[in-house]
């Protein structure tokens, strides 16, 4: 017989108050909270999302494909009608699709590039802070070194000699980018490395790799993430400027870079040429420096 | 004081022999060399070249030779631009570089801090919002896509200036280039400035000199200015190095006689000669100029001793 004792009741009225009960937040709940208050980097965000999505979907939807030739449409402005939303280049190639494709390889550059110089930065970072003393020392002076170096120049001998394939192109930039990566990792792997539960998987027997990398790098995501953001702009522009050069990406594969510079010496006769991948790079590069400090206030609050 | 400076001078040597090395091998290791053209050369006078550029020993000894000629100015012969010497062609463009460096350096410097430090005295007022809002500009729109832009507002639409190329005297041809190069310079300096005043002038010691009546401009010249610029000197070692390697970007985008144009114009030609003595040229100025801003970093701040 239910009800008799009140069980039921109370388990109920037990239950309920334990769906009602004040929630904890976590940290990264709290962050999130932040970041969304914060007007400029929500709007950025979505900027984004909506470039990358465009970038991606944008090409099966257009009625040109960016390597197609129409011979009806050279050196034309914007055309409605034909379907050349932003007009066509000297070899009657549709800017619009040009552009999607050249945001899509500047953004899989920077993807890959960024993935490149992060994995790399936080590994040297992590070694170098945790084992200290003379390594860390060793490894950080070549650090200082390499900062002291102009890397762009070495990235265009590497790009020259090894040939312009876009694979070295990201590889050679992720390569160079990661001091900076390593300089932060190293500095908060210092710090943590002193706290207790590093102390305690000591004490548990992990060696020194489990340690850095199953209990100090988890802790590192928020420094980790926001330089990541930091990066990209600066490796879509690193790329943009090897591509203007004419080193990067090669015809008729595009990238922003290279259509700015087709577009550059032309811009005064056809000025949809310059402006329509100049707009993007630009439009991307701002949200994204936006989205950078957004994340850095909302993980970081401290470091205001 | 003296000693560290030697001992930082005797540390860049290794630095820059490392760096020479590394360029050199890899340079002649790569496949493919300034000889290729559309037509094979015949082995004869391929021979003959080979042995004019001393490509044809082995690759130690060419090394060594190549070092020995460094010590004593020789950077060898340009192999595509054949009726020059590396030393020559470096001795055309740097001056210019270095003229073109420093002038960025200079406005660009003067610009960041004073935009910075009155930022700082306005927070949160228009000035502030203002200047925090322009110096975010050069900050997002890339060297070479600015340089493009300013040509055709300034050179083209409103035929203010030339759009590049230079002849010695020719100073309205630098506007453009100076104030291009000095702009993310600027900007970057005027953000640290801002920054560190802002921190300075929250201090105590500066809350003392105020309540014990010093006014603004004292507190400013006597306090503030020494401590809030050691952030910004620590940033000037690498903003020297991106100003030269936006010098790289600028001379290409404005057709400019410096160095920078030199390097690329080399590295796309493969002239092995070109881009080595530009490379080492840069690598040289960089590092000596690091060198320079940590003693007056270690001369600004108390904290830094000198090991």
């Amino acid at each position: 017989m239910a009800g008799l004792t009140g069980k039921d009741a109370v388990l109920s009225a037990y239950a309920e108050a334990l769906a009602n009960a004040p929630k904890g937040r976590s940290l990264t709940q709290d962050a999130l909270r932040r970041l969304v208050n914060n007007k400029a980097a929500l709007v950025s965000i979505f900027i984004l999302v909506a470039i990358v999505l465009f970038a991606l979907v944008g090409p099966y939807l257009l009625p040109w494909s960016f390597d197609k030739i129409d011979w009806a449409g050279i050196r034309k402005p914007p055309d409605w009608e034909k379907g050349h939303y932003f007009g066509t280049d000297q070899n009657g190639r549709d800017m619009l699709a040009r552009t999607l494709q050249g945001t899509q390889m500047s953004l899989i550059v920077a993807a890959v590039a960024t993935a490149v110089s992060v994995v790399i930065g936080v590994v040297y970072g992590a070694i170098a802070g945790y084992f200290g003393g003379r390594v860390d020392a060793l490894m950080m002076r070549f650090v200082d070194i390499m900062y002291a170096l102009p890397y762009i120049l070495f990235v265009i001998i590497l790009v020259v000699i090894f040939g312009r394939s876009p694979v070295l192109l990201f590889v050679g930039i992720g390569f160079l980018e990661w001091l900076t990566m390593a300089r932060i990792v190293r500095g908060q792997t210092l710090t943590l490395k002193q706290r207790e539960f590093i102390e305690a998987a000591k004490a548990g027997g992990a060696g020194p790799f489990t340690i850095i990398f199953r209990h100090i790098l988890p802790n590192l995501t928020g420094p980790v993430v926001i330089y990541a953001t930091l990066t990209i702009p600066e490796i879509i522009v690193t790329e943009s400027f090897l591509s203007y050069l004419g080193l990067g990406v090669q015809e008729p594969q595009t990238s922003l870079g290279t259509l700015i510079s087709f577009g550059a010496p032309v811009a005064e006769a056809l000025p949809w040429m310059l402006y329509t991948p100049a707009f993007i790079l630009v439009l991307m590069l701002v949200c994204l420096s936006y989205v950078g400090d957004g994340l850095r206030d909302a993980l970081d609050p401290k470091d205001r | 004081m003296l000693g560290y400076a030697l001992r930082r001078v005797l540390s860049a040597i290794p630095i820059v022999f490392i760096t020479i090395a590394v360029c050199f091998f890899i340079l002649r290791l790569a496949p493919g060399g300034p000889f290729d053209g559309e037509r094979a050369l015949p082995p004869d006078v391929l021979r003959n070249l080979r042995e004019y550029y001393n490509l044809d020993k082995p690759l130690p000894l060419q090394f060594v030779d190549y070092i020995l000629g460094v010590l004593r100015g020789d950077f060898g012969p340009s192999m595509v631009m054949r009726d020059f010497s590396v030393a020559r062609l470096i001795s055309i463009g740097l001056p210019f570089t270095l003229m073109l460096g420093f002038a960025a350096f200079a406005i660009g410097t003067a610009a960041g801090l004073i935009a910075g430090a009155l930022a700082a005295f306005y927070q949160n007022k228009w000035p502030d919002y203002l200047l925090v809002f322009v110096v975010l500009i050069p900050l997002v729109i890339p060297n070479f896509l600015m340089a493009n832009l300013a040509q055709l507002v300034f050179g083209v639409y409103l035929r203010w200036l030339p759009v590049g190329g230079y002849q010695p005297g020719a100073i309205l041809n630098l506007v453009m280039p100076v104030l291009i190069l000095s702009m993310p310079h600027g900007a970057r300096v005027a953000r640290l400035t801002r920054g560190s005043m802002i921190e300075v002038l929250g201090t105590n010691y500066v809350r003392t000199a105020r309540s014990k009546g010093l006014g603004t401009r004292l507190i400013l010249a006597r306090h503030a200015i020494k401590p809030a610029l050691i952030p910004v000197v620590s940033y000037l070692g690498p903003g020297l190095s991106y100003l030269l390697t936006g010098s790289l970007v600028v001379e290409q985008v404005f057709a400019l006689p410096g160095i920078g144009k030199y390097f690329i114009t080399a590295a796309l030609n493969r002239d092995y000669g070109l881009v080595l003595g530009t490379t080492i040229l840069y690598v040289f100025i960089i590092l000596a100029l690091n060198l320079l801003v940590d003693i007056v970093y270690a001369w600004l701040d108390p904290k830094v001793r000198y090991r």
